[in-house]
């Protein structure tokens, strides 16, 4: 169902020198099973983006309370939303490491597939029908949205926000612009593509229905084989992978990713583990967690004041889980220790069914200084409010005096410097 | 001419082709008014910006520059004295050159130290990226001179053993 090319009104209109014409595009390499090739694994790739973004989305509980919502325009777009789940508990992790990822491995793939139909973008002429003219909008949608995507979301993995406006309203409606493109593409070039990678031997002939306007009419001497070209790209994807994914893999591995943002340890000992932001970059005071600090947890017309003895001297659990990024990096199991969620509800007189919490830091600034946990999140018995980490009290980066850690929360739904916790339905 | 081969002739493609476009462009409608909403002009810059970066920016750099580097190990550069019987491929150089410009294009922000809130946000120093990244080209390009260096060895051996034998008989029949 792809749009023809070629077409009896082809001759009628003489492209200008240059890039228009067919022959100003020299390498040898360039044909349908290159492009076929680099496409298929885009289409596995991308598929894999979409779906673990999908995830992530959902993973913040948008729906849950406006706190929570970076995107409160989303309309039907937030169709698919769901309680996101606290088992497994490494889930949010294994989701976002492949998200970024795969995302940074895909780079050189993308690059070259662009490269492999340069051709195609000065055809000649430009437009030679209504459904070759609207073709091109919407690729002109796939490509831009392809880079949008690529370009937000490297820029956010190494926090240079430059981009102009909010990383995830960018991300989430710039991949929905993105998709719809992606869908038509593949449905108008797949039957193709597996036509050219099954069909083995030599390129067919320039100017033909099957060359598919990419092979060149007057090849360059080959520098380098069809197969040595994937082979380089493939090097790229490698070297990607090498330099980055032991941010995501942690422990030993971390040492390996030498250019990734997250790729060392802040130190040895308790606290040697990674931190989203300090405290001093949150404008956390000494005062706001010194002897003063108090934690507050209400319920429907009840309300305790603690100190941080008090609080220590509730009972007290462990949990061994990770701090996970949306931006792809995130820590081996640490082990945890606190006060139970459900146990706090308790004192209150939500003991019997804890349900969902209004979370409360004492930073200043930033998006994520409160949170709405779901109901399934606070009754995990897994999900505490942490004094201690790996056996020593919390540091002020980590959320002195206490933070919130939850299975399988994203990471800054594991609010630090807590001080304020409501159970049940706002007032 | 029955009415599928009409419209294809008049629309160019067939007519589920347009129903898919049109349902795409409609979805795509719905989340771009969302996109613009804020700086609409910046976001609609970054979004055709992204369409053309590579085909009107990179491209045309890297081509440059590849036919340059292709210069330079074309046959007849160089001494061409006819002993040599086979010319390094620009490969040896294009390959670590890619790899290492690649590197660039993802991780430009940390290497050129373009974030200033690193450290604070992170806890961890930011003067390590350059470094990082300078080693691994030296490490590639050594890489690609070694392999260049013992692909040669193999490919004269036969030349060079042949070389030998001739001169340890010729000494043999000095004696």
């Amino acid at each position: 169902m792809g749009v023809t090319d070629g077409g009896p009104d082809r001759s009628r209109f003489a492209a200008p020198p240059g890039p228009t014409r067919p022959e100003f595009w020299r390498s040898p390499l360039r044909g349908p099973w290159l492009t076929a090739v680099l496409g298929l694994v885009l289409l596995v790739g991308v598929t894999l983006l979409f779906v673990t973004g999908l995830l992530s989305y959902a993973s913040y509980n948008p729906d849950l309370a406006p706190v929570n919502d970076q995107t409160p325009d989303k309309g039907w777009l937030g169709f698919y939303l769901f309680p996101w789940p606290t088992s497994p508990y490494w889930l949010y992790r294994v989701n976002q490491g492949v998200h970024v990822v795969l995302g940074i491995v895909l780079v050189p793939v993308l690059l070259a597939k662009l490269w492999s139909v340069i051709p195609k973008l000065f055809e000649w002429p430009p437009v030679r029908s209504v459904g070759h003219g609207v073709e091109r909008l919407s690729l002109l949608l796939l490509v831009g949205g392809a880079g949008f995507e690529f370009a937000t979301g490297i820029l956010n993995v190494q926090l240079h926000y430059i981009f102009p406006g909010s990383f995830y309203v960018l991300h989430f409606y710039g991949a929905w612009v993105f998709i719809g493109a992606f869908v038509v593409h593949v449905a108008s070039r797949l039957p193709r593509a597996l036509r050219s990678v099954r069909r083995a031997g030599a390129p067919p002939q320039a100017g033909t229905e099957e060359a598919a306007g990419l092979v060149s009419p007057r090849p360059a001497p080959p520098t380098i084989s069809r197969r040595g070209a994937l082979g380089m790209v493939g090097l790229g994807s490698l070297a990607l992978f090498a330099v980055t994914a032991g941010q995501s893999a942690g422990g030993w591995w971390r040492r390996t990713a030498l250019l990734a943002p997250h790729g060392r340890d802040p130190g040895p000992g308790p606290h040697g583990f990674q931190i989203n932001k300090t405290a001093a970059s949150v404008g956390i005071r000494p005062s706001d967690i010194g002897p003063a600090w108090r934690l507050t947890v209400r319920g429907p017309g009840r309300q305790v004041v603690l100190t941080r003895e008090e609080l220590l001297a509730m009972e007290q659990h462990e949990a061994a889980l990770p701090i996970a990024c949306v931006e792809g990096w995130s820590t081996s199991d640490q082990l945890w220790s606190g006060v139970r969620l459900t146990d706090l509800a308790a004192l209150v007189g939500r003991g019997s069914d804890p349900s969902r919490a209004l979370v409360e830091s004492v930073q200043r600034g930033g998006p994520f200084g409160s949170v709405v946990l779901a109901d399934n999140q606070v009754r995990d018995p897994r999900s505490l409010l942490a004094v201690r980490v790996n056996g020593a009290v919390l540091s002020e980066d980590h959320g002195y005096p206490a933070r919130v850690i939850v299975p399988g929360a994203p990471g800054v739904h594991n609010t630090k410097w807590v001080t304020r916790l409501t159970f049940g339905e706002p007032a | 001419m029955n009415g599928a081969l009409a419209f294809r002739r008049r629309y160019g493609a067939s007519p589920l082709h347009l129903l898919l476009v049109l349902a795409s462009f409609a979805l795509a409608a719905y989340a771009g008014v969302r996109l613009l909403k804020g700086d609409t002009l910046g976001v609609a810059l970054w979004f055709v910006g992204a369409a053309l970066l590579h085909d009107l920016v990179l491209l045309p750099l890297y081509a440059v520059t590849d036919r340059a580097a292709q210069y330079l190990f074309r046959k007849g550069a160089g001494a061409g004295d006819g002993s040599r019987p086979t010319r390094p491929s620009v490969n040896y150089v294009r390959v670590p050159a890619f790899v290492s410009a690649l590197l660039l294009l993802v991780w430009w922000p940390l290497i050129l130290r373009r974030v200033g809130h690193y450290t604070a946000a992170t806890g961890l120093p930011a003067d390590v990226f350059l470094g990082h990244w300078l080693l691994i080209t030296a490490a590639l390009f050594a890489a690609s001179a070694a392999t260049l260096v013992v692909r040669g060895l193999h490919a004269s051996g036969p030349r060079r053993r042949a070389e030998r034998r001739r001169r340890r008989e010729a000494r043999k029949a000095v004696k």
